[in-house]
C-alpha cells in the first residue's frame, strides 16, 4: 500500500523524469533501426561486407567506412595514449606545484575546445605540418611499404588519426591523472622502501595499481575517437566508392560519421537515406559495444575492489 | 505509571541479518533525563534512532516490537514518521547545522520548511529557542552569519536550538558532546539539565561521568541487550548486575 | 590566431551577405537558451533521483544508461532529432529540433554532475533535516540542492559550454543559413555550422570568416570554462 503523500508524489515524478535517459537511448535506437530497415531488407549482410558505395547503381556497402573508423581510431590510440599517460604521470608524479596547476588547467581547456575548431586548425595548419614533416619524408624513403605509398596530400587517414590523437589526449590524460593520484602513497613508499628508482616505482607499482582505471580511460578515449565527426570530416579527404577502402595511410579515406555528415542531405532515393541511417546504426552498435564493455569492466573492477576492502 | 513519556516494548532491530537490538524494554519518564550507556557497538545509538523512526532510513534496517509515545505505538501504520519527528526531536553526534543557512535560518528552518509557522512570530521563536539553548547572548549580533561560522560547541547548541524551535515533546541526543572539547561539553551538560524542565530528554553517551552528572535514569546496554535499567544513583552506586559493575568501574569499555 | 584580423563590428553583427557572423552568434545563443530550457531541468531532476533515491535496481539501470549516453556519437542524436522532428513532426529544419538534439547530449552530462555534487553533501545534513520532521521532498529542494549549489552551477555551465560547440547534431537539425533568426519553425545558423561551411569555401574571405567565427566560439567556450573555475576556486577558499 503506497499512500499518496507529498513525498511519494515527488519521488514518482522524478523517477519518471529519470527515465529520460532510457527514453533517449530507446528513441535513438528505434529511429536508427526503423530508418535502416529498408537498406537491410534490400542489401542484407552485403551492407556490412560490401566495399562499394555507389548511389548511381544503388549499391551500398559500409565496410570501407568501418575500417576507416577503426583505422583512424587506432592511430589515435597509438599516438594519443602514450602522450596522455606521459602527461598524467608528469602532472602527478614529477611536476612541481607551480607547474602542475596551470598545466592541468591547460589540459582541461583542450577538452573544452569544440571539435569543429580542431577541424579548422587541422584543415589549415596541421595538414601542412603532417604533409611536409611526416608524409613527404616517409613517402620518399619508405614509399615501397604499402601503407606509406601513394601521393601524400595531407588530407588523409593519417592526418585524421593524428587530430583524433590530439582530441583524445584531454580525456585520457585527465581520467588517468585522477586514477594515478588515487594510488595511495603507501604503495609508492613501500616501493621506494625496497630501493626502487622513481621510474621503476611509476612503471611497476603506480601504473600496475591503477591499470584498470587507466584502461577505462583509454576506452573512453576510444569512444570519443570513434564517434568524432566534424574534425575528421574536415581533414580526412572524404573518399567514396571503392577508393574509400583504406590501403595506405596517405590516401583520402572516410569514417562512418564523416560519411553521414558529408552525404546525409544528398540522398536522392529513400534507399540511399536508409543507407545513411544504416551507417548510423552500425556506428551506434560499435559505440555501444565499446561503452558497455568499458562500463561493465570498470564497475566489475570497482566491485571486486570494494569486496576486498571489506 | 502516568509519567512515562516513551516506552519500548520487546524491541528488536536488525541491520540486514545482524541483530542490533534484542528484546529491549525501556521506559523514558516525562521531564527527566534518561541516559543510555554502554561500550561501542552495544546498540545504544540504534536504540535512540528507533525512538523517532530514523533507524528505518538505513537501507537494510528492520525492526519488530513497539515504541509507545503517550501510549500510542509510533510504528502503527496510521502514524506518519515525518509528523512523529516533529514531536520527537534529535541532536546528533557531530554538530550539523545546515551549511548554506544563516544562524537565524537554521533555527527557523524547522518552522519554515514544515509549514507550521503560520500563527507564529518567527523572530520571537528564534530568539526564545536560542535563549533556551543558552546561545542567544553569544550570537544575537551575528544572526545573519552562516551557521557553520561559529565554534563547534556553539554549533551544537545551535542544533539544539533548531530542535527546540519546533517545540518537540521529547529531545533525543546521540552522544552530543563526543566531538567537543571539555569546556564546550560542560556547557551542553548544563543545558541538558535545564532542558528537562520543559522537555523529556534521552541521551546516549559513552562517558559514564556524563551520564551520572546529567541523568535521572540510566540504561546500560551490552551487545544489543539491555543489561540493567534504573535510577542513575542506583546504577552507579549499587549495580545489581556484575557486568554493569565491571563496566562502570572501567574494567572494560 | 588567424581570426583576429577578421573581427570588427560589421563582422560581428553583419548578416551573411556581408560575410558577417551576426546570424551565427544569434543562433548559437538561441540554441543555448532553448537547449538549457529543456536539458537543465530534466538533467537536474534525473541527477536528484539518482543521488537521493538511487539505491534500487531501476536507478542503477538508469545510471548505466546515462554513462553510456555520455559517450554517444553526437551525429547519431542528430539523425534521431532529424528523423523524429524535422521529418516526422514539423516538416522543417528548426531551432526546436536542434535544441532537442543538443538536449539529448546535455541531459546525461548534467544528470551525472548533479548526482556527483549531491553525493558530496554530507549525510548528516539529510539526517538533521529529516529529524526536524521536514518532508523529504522539502529537504531536497530547500536544504540539499542549496548546499550543492556551486557544484550544480559548475556542472551546468560546463554542459552549456560543451553543447555550444557541438556541430554534427545541429547540422542535421537547424541546417544553417545566412539570415538572422526567422522563427522557431525555420532553419537557423549557428557558429559551429558557420565555421564548418565557410572552411570548405575556396574564397579567401569566407575562410577568414571561418577563423573569425572560430575565435568568437572559442572565446565563448573558454570564458564559460575559465569563469566557472575561478568562481569555484573562490568558493573553496572560503
Amino acid at each position: 500500500m503506497i499512500k499518496l503523500t507529498g513525498d511519494n508524489i515527488f519521488k514518482a515524478i522524478i523517477a519518471i523524469i529519470a527515465a529520460s535517459a532510457a527514453i533517449i537511448l530507446l528513441l535513438n535506437t528505434y529511429v536508427l533501426v526503423t530508418g535502416s530497415a529498408n537498406i537491410f531488407a534490400t542489401s542484407g549482410f552485403e551492407f556490412i561486407s560490401g566495399k562499394n558505395w555507389d548511389p548511381g547503381i544503388s549499391s551500398f556497402g559500409v565496410l570501407p567506412y568501418i575500417l576507416g573508423t577503426l583505422l583512424t581510431s587506432g592511430i589515435a590510440l597509438l599516438v594519443g595514449v602514450p602522450l596522455s599517460l606521459g602527461i598524467a604521470i608528469f602532472i602527478v608524479e614529477m611536476a612541481p606545484k607551480t607547474v602542475r596547476v596551470p598545466f592541468s588547467y591547460l589540459v582541461e581547456m583542450l577538452a573544452a575546445v569544440p571539435s569543429v575548431i580542431y577541424g579548422l586548425w587541422g584543415l589549415f595548419v596541421l595538414r601542412f605540418w603532417v604533409l611536409n614533416y611526416i608524409e613527404k619524408p616517409l613517402n620518399t624513403y619508405l614509399g615501397w611499404i604499402p601503407i606509406f605509398s601513394g601521393t601524400p596530400t595531407g588530407l588523409d587517414i593519417l592526418t585524421a588519426g593524428l587530430i583524433l590523437a590530439i582530441m583524445i589526449i584531454p580525456t585520457v590524460a585527465s581520467v588517468s591523472r585522477e586514477v594515478i593520484s588515487a594510488v595511495p602513497n603507501s604503495i609508492r613508499e613501500g616501493a621506494y622502501g625496497i630501493g626502487a628508482t622513481k621510474w621503476e616505482v611509476i612503471r611497476h607499482w603506480v601504473i600496475n595499481y591503477g591499470r584498470s582505471g587507466i584502461f577505462g580511460a583509454i576506452i573512453l578515449g576510444l569512444g570519443r575517437a570513434i564517434g568524432e565527426t566534424m574534425a575528421v570530416t574536415m581533414v580526412i579527404g572524404n573518399a567514396t566508392g571503392p577508393k574509400a577502402m583504406p590501403t595506405s595511410l596517405f590516401q583520402p579515406g572516410q569514417t562512418l560519421p564523416s560519411l553521414i555528415a558529408n552525404g546525409f542531405f544528398d540522398s536522392d532515393t529513400p534507399l540511399q537515406s536508409s543507407a545513411y541511417i544504416g551507417a548510423g546504426l552500425v556506428l551506434l552498435l560499435i559505440s555501444l559495444l565499446i561503452n558497455v564493455a568499458a562500463h561493465v569492466m570498470v564497475t566489475r573492477v570497482l566491485k571486486v575492489k570494494g569486496g576486498a576492502v571489506e | 505509571m502516568d509519567n512515562i513519556k516513551m516506552q519500548s516494548v520487546n524491541l528488536n532491530a536488525w541491520f540486514g541479518t545482524k541483530q542490533a537490538l534484542k528484546d529491549i524494554n525501556i521506559s523514558i519518564k516525562t521531564n527527566a533525563v534518561t541516559a543510555i550507556i554502554g561500550p561501542s557497538g552495544c546498540g545504544k545509538s540504534t536504540f535512540i534512532r528507533t525512538l523517532n523512526r530514523m533507524h528505518e532510513l538505513a537501507p537494510t534496517a528492520k525492526m519488530s516490537g513497539q515504541i509507545l509515545l503517550d501510549d500510542q505505538n509510533i510504528y502503527d501504520s496510521t502514524v506518519d514518521p515525518v509528523m512523529l519527528r516533529r514531536r520527537v526531536g534529535m541532536v546528533f553526534q557531530k554538530p550539523n547545522p545546515f551549511p548554506t543557512m544563516s544562524i537565524y535560518d537554521n533555527v527557523a528552518a524547522g518552522l519554515k520548511l514544515t509549514g507550521v509557522r503560520k500563527d507564529k512570530n518567527l523572530d520571537e521563536v528564534v530568539k526564545r529557542s536560542l535563549q533556551q539553548a543558552t546561545l542567544w547572548d553569544e550570537v544575537k549580533d551575528d544572526l545573519k552569519k552562516p551557521g557553520t561560522s561559529i565554534s563547534g560547541g556553539q554549533q551544537q547548541r545551535l542544533c539544539i536550538a533548531r530542535a527546540i524551535a519546533l517545540e518537540p515533546e521529547v529531545i533525543l541526543m546521540d552522544e552530543p558532546t563526543s566531538a567537543l572539547d571539555p569546556i564546550a561539553s560542560a556547557k551542553i551538560e548544563q543545558l541538558v539539565v535545564e532542558l528537562k524542565k520543559n522537555y523529556t530528554v534521552a541521551i546516549v553517551t559513552h562517558n559514564m561521568q556524563q551520564a551520572s552528572r546529567v541523568s535521572d535514569y540510566t540504561a546500560f546496554m551490552y551487545l544489543g541487550s539491555l543489561i540493567e535499567f534504573g535510577a542513575t544513583k542506583d546504577i552507579f552506586e549499587s549495580p545489581k548486575n556484575q557486568l554493569t559493575e565491571r563496566y562502570i568501574t572501567g574494567e572494560f569499555g | 590566431m588567424r581570426g583576429i584580423p577578421a573581427i570588427n563590428l560589421q563582422f560581428l553583427t553583419g548578416d551573411g551577405l556581408r560575410y558577417g557572423i551576426g546570424p551565427a552568434i544569434q543562433g548559437t545563443l538561441i540554441l543555448i537558451g532553448l537547449t538549457s530550457a529543456i536539458g537543465i531541468p530534466i538533467g537536474i531532476m534525473t541527477g536528484v533521483y539518482l543521488a537521493e533515491y538511487g539505491t534500487n535496481k531501476y536507478a542503477s539501470w538508469i545510471r548505466s544508461i546515462n554513462d553510456i549516453l555520455t559517450g554517444f556519437p553526437s551525429i547519431i542524436v542528430g539523425i534521431t532529432a532529424y528523423s523524429l522532428i524535422v521529418v516526422g513532426l514539423t516538416g522543417t529544419f528548426s531551432p526546436i529540433a536542434g535544441a532537442v538534439a543538443l538536449a539529448f547530449i546535455m541531459i546525461p552530462i548534467i544528470a551525472r554532475t548533479t548526482e556527483e555534487s549531491l553525493k558530496l553533501v554530507p549525510n548528516s545534513v539529510r539526517e538533521a533535516s529529516m529529524a526536524l520532521g521536514i518532508h523529504r521532498w522539502r529537504t531536497i529542494i530547500s536544504v540539499i540542492l542549496p548546499s550543492a549549489k556551486s557544484g550544480l552551477i559548475t556542472g551546468t555551465i560546463l554542459a552549456v559550454a560543451r553543447i555550444a560547440g557541438e556541430t554534427a547534431p545541429i547540422m542535421l537539425t537547424i541546417l544553417g543559413n545566412t539570415y538572422f533568426f526567422q522563427g522557431l519553425g525555420k532553419a537557423m545558423d549557428a557558429l559551429p555550422l558557420r565555421i564548418f561551411a565557410s572552411s570548405r569555401s575556396h574564397l579567401q574571405v569566407e575562410q577568414t570568416q571561418a577563423w573569425g567565427a572560430a575565435l568568437v566560439l572559442i572565446l565563448i567556450v573558454l570564458a564559460l570554462n575559465i569563469g566557472v573555475r575561478l568562481a569555484s576556486r573562490g568558493r573553496y577558499k572560503r
